[in-house]
């Protein structure tokens, strides 16, 4: 068995989970501060879109703006010879777009659920906006941002369709799991699409229980 | 020390239009819920901005919408009590208070102190009665070092047993830190025990403004008298011989004996006003009960004055109670005269 797939799938996933960490929590961030409940609605459309659009539209929209003939892959390309469409940095941005939804959801619900009254009250004992930020919103909305961590990282882990788009399926360098099924399944090699699909359940069933067991320490704290 | 509060702010379905200032001591608002009091605290603090009019504090501007200035809520130095006492529950009583201070690093024993709260510094406010965590959250704010306090209902999350020994801690605190200090409520005792002075809201708009005793004593509109308690109500009808009656208290005679003011278009009684006497004499009323309430200490009794007449209530301490009585005669000087 060729075991680059596993190693290109857990770095791809671990990260696009660090950059759609810091990602959502800024969007969900900004959102939840948005006055304006139309503005709201539509940043929120926008965001949440790539959870319910096909992996493949959204691979062809990443195709679309990074293509080596398009205008920003072009840039890349002659200002930095940086060459992103079928590289493994593809594979890493494929799979942000794809989980980013899911951890800006679960960070906006996060932080919506924090009582308002305690960011008033933070407020008006002087506390600065970036030390509620950090002393008081993160904290207590912490379970349910490492909630959409967690779920990032195993949408990551299984992300196809914009991955096979904008990476393609290059052995050894972007071909992730997934990737590897398919391409096993498609050279009639049932033995290792067998072996890599073992992998790909176990690791994804491991972080699921671990993001439960997080949640079910959590309510023990609750009732301290 | 004072604050001067001039503001409009349009509430759903009724616009809140408070005019008013304080001036040393406990001022109370009292009103039904949504009446727009708690708005008005939060307007104050720089929670909720107004939409137009002017917050000062000692002449300090906090808000003015004509010079365009809105100092953000910590800008404000003004406390304010939540309901929920708003703690960070992911903070011990000591993080808690030390998250408020305004002079960092100074030591939080004095407040533990006067607050007594030793001992509990290390427990997290889960971990605390109700009126341990008004407590903190008295402390908390009183550490920020506010030059006023605002209180949202402070006392409507706790058991009756101790609403009322709080009541006695916070009106001490209150006398000994002498600033000025705003409380919000829906419960006329707790107005009429811890502010000297009163503004009633209704809809958003003030009904009363004045001193605790003498809003209670003279309401002057229907209204105000109902929150401060006043159950029974009647309107009065002048006569052709120029006697006044009460129409609704099947045509009792008001005038004379009672000489009520002229704008007065209604007349109330308080339930507490009655008297039992076996004799028709004077303001008396006949009584056909209808219904009695029993509690620990008190007797209520419902009854119908007359034929025709709208309910009244009449309430009277269980050892004062020999029975239901033929009539109940009221002193004419404790006749509420009223408009609308």
């Amino acid at each position: 068995m060729d075991y680059s797939p596993i190693l290109i799938s857990i770095r791809t996933a671990a990260a696009s989970m660090l950059v759609t960490f810091f990602l959502g929590i800024a969007c969900a961030r900004l959102v939840a501060g948005l006055r304006s409940p139309r503005w709201k609605m539509i940043l929120d459309g926008i965001l949440t879109l790539p959870l319910v659009l096909p992996p493949t539209v959204m691979g062809f929209f990443l195709l679309y703006l990074l293509g080596v003939k398009r205008p920003l892959g072009r840039f890349f390309l002659d200002y930095f010879g940086v060459k992103i469409a079928f590289s493994w940095g593809a594979t890493v941005i494929a799979a942000v777009v794809i989980a980013f939804p899911l951890m800006y959801r679960a960070a906006r619900g996060a932080f919506e659920q924090v009582d308002e009254n305690l960011i008033f009250a933070a407020r008006t004992l002087g506390i600065s906006e970036r030390k509620i930020f950090w002393k008081i919103m993160m904290p207590l909305a912490l379970p349910g941002v490492a909630a959409g961590g967690i779920l990032a990282f195993a949408r990551g882990l299984g992300e196809f369709g914009a991955t096979a788009m904008i990476a393609g399926n290059i052995a050894g360098k972007t071909r992730t799991l997934p990737l590897a099924v398919y391409s096993a399944v498609a050279a009639g090699d049932m033995e290792s699409a067998y072996q890599y699909v073992v992998v790909i359940v176990a690791v994804s069933f491991v972080v699921v229980v671990g993001m439960n067991w997080l949640a079910m320490r959590e309510q023990k704290g609750k009732r301290r | 020390m004072s604050l001067e509060v001039s503001i409009k702010k349009k509430l759903g379905s009724f616009s809140l239009e408070v005019d008013f200032s304080t001036d040393s001591g406990t001022m109370g608002i009292l009103g039904a819920s949504g009446c727009g009091k708690s708005m008005t605290l939060k307007c104050i603090a720089g929670i909720e901005t107004p939409d137009e009019g002017r917050i000062l504090m000692n002449h300090r501007v906090l808000y003015d919408s004509k010079a365009k200035k809105n100092l953000p809520p910590q800008q404000r130095q003004i406390g304010y009590l939540f309901q929920n006492y708003a703690l960070f529950p992911h903070m011990t009583v000591a993080e808690n208070i030390a998250c408020g201070q305004r002079t960092k690093g100074e030591s939080i024993l004095p407040l533990l102190e006067k607050l007594q709260l030793e001992g509990l510094e290390n427990r997290y406010p889960a971990q605390l009665s109700g009126g341990q965590q008004q407590r903190v959250a008295l402390a908390r704010m009183l550490a920020s070092q506010p030059q006023a306090l605002l209180l949202d209902e402070p006392f409507s999350a706790l058991d009756a047993y101790l609403k009322e020994q709080l009541q006695l801690e916070l009106l001490t605190l209150l006398e000994e830190w002498g600033k000025d200090t705003l409380l919000v409520t829906h419960s006329r005792e707790e107005a009429y025990r811890l502010c000297q002075r009163l503004l009633i809201l209704e809809q958003g708009r003030p009904l009363a403004m004045g001193e605790t005793a003498k809003i209670f004593q003279n309401p002057v509109r229907i209204q105000a008298a109902r929150l401060t308690g006043c159950r029974n109500f009647s309107r009065l009808q002048r006569m052709e011989d120029g006697t006044l009656q009460a129409v609704d208290w099947a045509n009792l005679k008001i005038f004379p004996p009672a000489s009520p003011p002229d704008w007065a278009t209604h007349v109330g009684v308080r339930s507490h006003s009655f008297q039992a006497t076996p004799i028709s004499q004077g303001i008396c009323f006949p009584v056909q009960p209808l219904q009695r309430l029993e509690s620990p200490f008190e007797e209520i009794l419902v009854f119908a004055s007359g034929e025709s007449g709208e309910v009244l209530w009449w309430e009277v301490p269980k050892k004062d109670f020999q029975g239901v009585p033929e009539f109940l005669w009221v002193d004419p000087r404790e006749l509420l005269f009223l408009r609308e």
